[in-house]
């Protein structure tokens, strides 16, 4: 049975129960739970990372993480649906999902998630929150308090020093150094997230107005500003690894491929993910990063809660630890997840500050200023609208 | 004379089955098919029509995507198939139903995932084969060839078949223990027939009624295979199953709706394909009898028959190659292009992911022993209750047995959820004991049911004579004399749930961790380190039951000589 009103009444209720800015008591409702965190668990370290966070959050707080591993983040997305189809308005399966663009947007559309929230927690102090800033928009989208940051990505290439000195110093040089390199590079599929997010970075590149990108996409303008992409593509396509027609499945499978030596570049949305690659054997010590000399698509990772966890409590003292300048330090560390974090550096005390400035570097790993620029996400239409205008195009019918 | 009691075991496990397999299955295809037809409230979707199938329609490459699920999945089924009849003929007075049995157990224990990624490995041009090849070749570079994920499929049909031959073997050699084979083959011979002709004319036409049904099975799991048409098989499209399943995951949740068209898409390809095969058995049954009283010797087969068991023993050898490979990354650190052997050896794969495995195994045991006894006893209770009622067996009750085999699983696990979630018990072990029951009853059934039916009647009969009631005579006579094919049973049982990906996955919303739903969410990762460390598990656990379903009876019954044999 469904009852849309008392569920709203709840939430109105839990939401002045927070204005109230009782922490205390979501603390106290928190202990004892088990909080359901549903995240992609291909990365061993990610899944490594979220293990340790347990056992801190058990220590401090007595809730324990458990993470469900998914293979795509819309597994949970579409659980949640089916949940929401059978009746089940409290007391679903997921407590806590790593998530943002595309799946962001579906979830917000459908009521599908609980909130807003982010401002009840007290770590939310050391976010930048002004209106426009990287963790108040997620794909344009306005995040609107449903969701909190967690860490932060940036799309890089990786590439193997050994066998290749010069990368492309842009997107439209890659296909250039395809054409001399045949069969040296490729991409994921573009129904993965870092395929699409291929396609955007050269479309960030190459199309004549970069603004009209933070716009939901027209048929007129997706024709326009997509254009020259496809040029780029056509060019690009013939001299792909098996000439573009077979395609890894995702990022992880591209960066097998590197170290099994078929190709010479591969793609990431974590910088320091070669430095840790080399750490676990899974790169060559000669593999390093670089990216295009204009910058390169940066985004906020956010966790959120969805409208019937069974845990809520606990997920908000999750996604509070997860904020904690001390676990952000500890997340930046490259022998733990070398990921950025998310905090603004103006809001921490000269100890923090210090903290993260004293972590250890390595040679695979790009300072700030050799990652450049970060370009904003185009509007999430764009991607869908990329997607799908690929697989039109290069299908084989 | 039969007693109203009799019948009521038969009735019971009868209901039993019908509210638990046959309910749940079609709940799950009746929501499925509303998604299809535009009615999904949850979607704020309630408007019948065929809006969902014009859309799938619409979609680039679908056409394509189901053409190459038709060529793969059949081609697939037909060349096992053929080569299972083929190897049977050359092979079977040779050896030993032991041996055999023991030769084919570790391919039906390694799972359908794991077997995709270790042939992957193999046959990639960076992959094994290519590395002992590459010094002698002077290749610094791995060739850009398409040899995994061919536009074709064949890589997918090589997988295929690497799982389904042994499978196939297995069923067949059971059936020809019903039949007369040694008698057939020496008056074939007799008359001037080749030895491929007498089994081609006369043995096959009688197995053939004994293995229709797994031949469905195999034809329904290739033409619906996820996780090797993601692993070995071509992309952009992909074959049909992966391109729903990849439907149902899009981050637009629209997209559920042509997603649920497919998955109805795809249970009518299966429902077609089975079709054809009755098509085909009319038409060979029409044509074969005008072949048999052509009467011709065909004693040139012999060559063809060698060229099968070539076939045959290199899918063996690509198979053992498959699992090697992992077992060996298992163990390595670092092991580039062009490196035959790891440079680093390291056992970090199998200490740093303990944390990972160590829990999913045990889930992985609990799911594997709570569903293979409850199938057990299910199983048994209906043989029995089919001994009781003296029945004979009923086809169509056989039929309802295997339907969740037969009907692809996309087609009705999401709406199957949706049910779990209204009885409120998705998410759980117990969700998905059920679900895996679903699918490792029919199994259990399969290796029970001929070996029970070929239990000597008169050993029940002088029980009885002797005043034993028939929960005694079960008991203490047909029980212990059927030990060793119960053992198999489990055993298998065991295999089937330990490989199970998508029930588990949805009726335990991820929660309950396996071997085989860590190894998958790992294959999408980029260690085949911690991959082969999930694999070997993953294929040792049947291994070890299958194993112990050897020894125990060895063990137990040393000293009854005619009750010792190991499995058939």
């Amino acid at each position: 049975m469904r009852k849309p009103f008392q569920a709203a009444l709840a939430l109105a209720f839990l939401a002045t129960g927070a204005l109230a800015d009782d922490w205390q008591t979501t603390l106290d409702a928190a202990r004892g739970q088990t909080v359901y965190f549903n995240a992609w668990g291909g990365d061993a370290r990610t899944n490594a990372f979220i293990a340790w966070a347990s056992e801190q959050t058990r220590a401090r707080h007595g809730v324990t993480i458990r993470q469900v591993k998914l293979t795509d983040t819309a597994e949970a997305v579409t659980r949640v649906l089916s949940e929401k189809a059978a009746g089940q308005d409290r007391n679903g399966s997921v407590d806590l999902i790593w998530i943002n663009g595309p799946n962001f947007l579906s979830m917000k559309n459908q009521g599908l998630l609980f909130g807003p929230f982010v401002t009840d927690l007290p770590n939310a102090r050391y976010l930048d929150l002004s209106p426009g800033s990287a963790n108040t928009v997620d794909f344009t989208t306005p995040v609107a308090g449903m969701e909190s940051p967690w860490r932060l990505a940036r799309f890089v290439f990786t590439y193997d020093s050994a066998r290749m000195d010069a990368p492309p110093a842009s997107m439209a040089g890659f296909v250039e150094w395809a054409a001399a390199h045949p069969g040296r590079m490729t991409h994921p599929d573009p129904s993965n997230f870092m395929g699409a997010t291929f396609l955007k970075q050269a479309l960030l590149e190459l199309t004549p107005d970069p603004a009209l990108l933070q716009q939901p996409a027209t048929d007129d303008s997706f024709a326009t500003a997509s254009a020259p992409l496809w040029v780029w593509y056509d060019a690009l396509r013939p001299n792909l690894w098996r000439g573009g027609k077979v395609l890894p499945e995702n990022e992880s499978i591209q960066q097998q491929l590197l170290n099994d030596g078929e190709i010479d570049i591969a793609m990431s949305f974590d910088p320091a993910s070669a430095a840790a690659a080399i750490a676990q054997g899974l790169l060559p010590d000669t593999a390093r990063v670089f990216v295009p000399q204009g910058g390169t698509i940066g985004n906020v990772s956010f966790v959120a809660i969805p409208f019937n966890a069974a845990h809520r409590e606990g997920a908000m003292v999750v996604a509070n630890f997860l904020l904690d300048p001390e676990t952000q330090a500890h997340m930046q560390n490259i022998e733990v997840l070398g990921s950025y974090s998310v905090l603004d550096p103006a809001r921490l005390d000269r100890a923090t500050r210090k903290a993260f400035e004293r972590l250890p570097s390595s040679p695979a790993l790009p300072t700030r200023t050799q990652l450049g620029p970060t370009l904003l996400e185009p509007h999430a239409s764009w991607m869908t609208r990329l997607t799908q205008a690929w697989a039109e195009r290069y299908t084989r019918e | 004379m039969i007693k109203r009691t009799d019948k009521a075991l038969r009735a019971g496990v009868l209901l039993v089955l019908s509210l638990g397999v046959i309910g749940p299955l079609g709940a799950g295809l009746a929501q499925t098919a509303a998604a299809s037809f535009g009615y999904m409230p949850a979607l704020g979707a309630h408007e019948f029509g065929l809006a969902a199938y014009r859309s799938l329609f619409d979609l680039p490459g679908v056409w394509t995507s189901v053409r190459l699920s038709l060529i793969t999945g059949g081609t697939a089924t037909l060349l096992s198939l053929m080569l299972a009849v083929g190897f049977c003929a050359m092979a079977h007075d040779r050896m030993s139903d032991h041996a055999a049995a023991r030769w084919l157990t570790p391919f039906l224990a390694a799972p359908h995932a794991a077997m995709a990624i270790g042939l992957a490995f193999v046959l990639a041009p960076s992959g094994w084969i290519a590395r002992l090849l590459s010094p002698v070749l002077g290749l610094d570079r791995p060739p850009d060839l398409t040899l995994v994920n061919d536009p074709m499929g064949i890589a997918l049909i090589l997988g295929l078949m690497v799982k389904e031959v042994p499978f196939l073997l297995l069923v067949m050699l059971a059936a020809l223990t019903q039949i007369p084979v040694r008698a057939h083959m020496a008056a074939g011979r007799a008359l001037g027939y080749g030895r491929g002709l007498v089994w081609i004319k006369i043995i096959a036409p009688q197995v053939w009624p004994l293995i229709r049904l797994p031949v469905m099975v195999v034809l329904a799991y290739a033409l619906s295979t996820v996780e090797m048409g993601l692993i070995l098989g071509p992309s952009t499209p992909p074959v049909f199953a992966v391109f729903v399943v990849r439907l149902l995951n899009a981050p637009d949740l629209n997209m559920i709706l042509p997603g649920s068209a497919g998955a109805v898409v795809q249970a009518i390809l299966v429902a077609g394909a089975f079709a054809m095969l009755w098509l085909g058995e009319r038409l060979s049954r029409w044509a074969g009898l005008w072949w048999l009283r052509a009467g011709g010797r065909g004693s040139s087969t012999e060559p063809l028959l060698r060229l099968g068991s070539g076939a045959v023993m290199a899918l063996f050898v690509l198979g053992a190659l498959a699992m090697t490979a992992l077992a060996i990354w298992s163990v390595a650190w670092r092991w580039p292009w062009p490196a035959v052997l790891p440079e680093t050896w390291s056992m970090r794969a199998w200490v740093g992911s303990a944390a990972g495995w160590r829990p999913a195994l045990a889930n992985t045991l609990i799911l594997a022993f709570v569903t293979a006894a409850l199938s057990l006893m299910l199983a048994i209770a209906w043989l029995e209750g089919e001994d009781r009622g003296r029945m004979a067996r009923a086809r169509w009750a056989e039929a309802l047995i295997y339907l969740p085999l037969l009907v692809p699983q996309i087609a009705f696990l999401y709406g199957l959820n949706v049910l779990y979630l209204r009885i409120g018990i998705s998410g759980g072990m117990l969700a998905t004991i059920w679900a895996q029951t679903l699918f490792v009853f029919p199994y259990v059934m399969i290796a029970l049911s001929d070996p029970w039916r070929a239990l000597d009647p008169r050993l029940d009969r002088v029980a009885a004579s002797l005043g034993a009631k028939p929960w005694r005579r079960l008991f203490t006579v047909k029980l212990p004399l059927l030990l060793t094919p119960i053992l198999a049973a489990i055993a298998i049982g065991v295999a089937v749930s330990v490989a199970q990906y998508l029930p588990t996955l949805f009726m335990g919303a991820g929660r309950v961790a396996t071997l085989t739903t860590e190894a998958v969410t790992l294959a999408a990762g980029s260690d085949r380190r911690i991959t082969g460390v999930h694999a070997a598990l993953q294929a040792g656990l049947p291994f070890a039951v299958y194993a112990l379903a050897f020894v125990l009876p060895a063990v137990l019954y040393r000293n009854r000589a005619a009750m010792k044999g190991g499995i058939r």
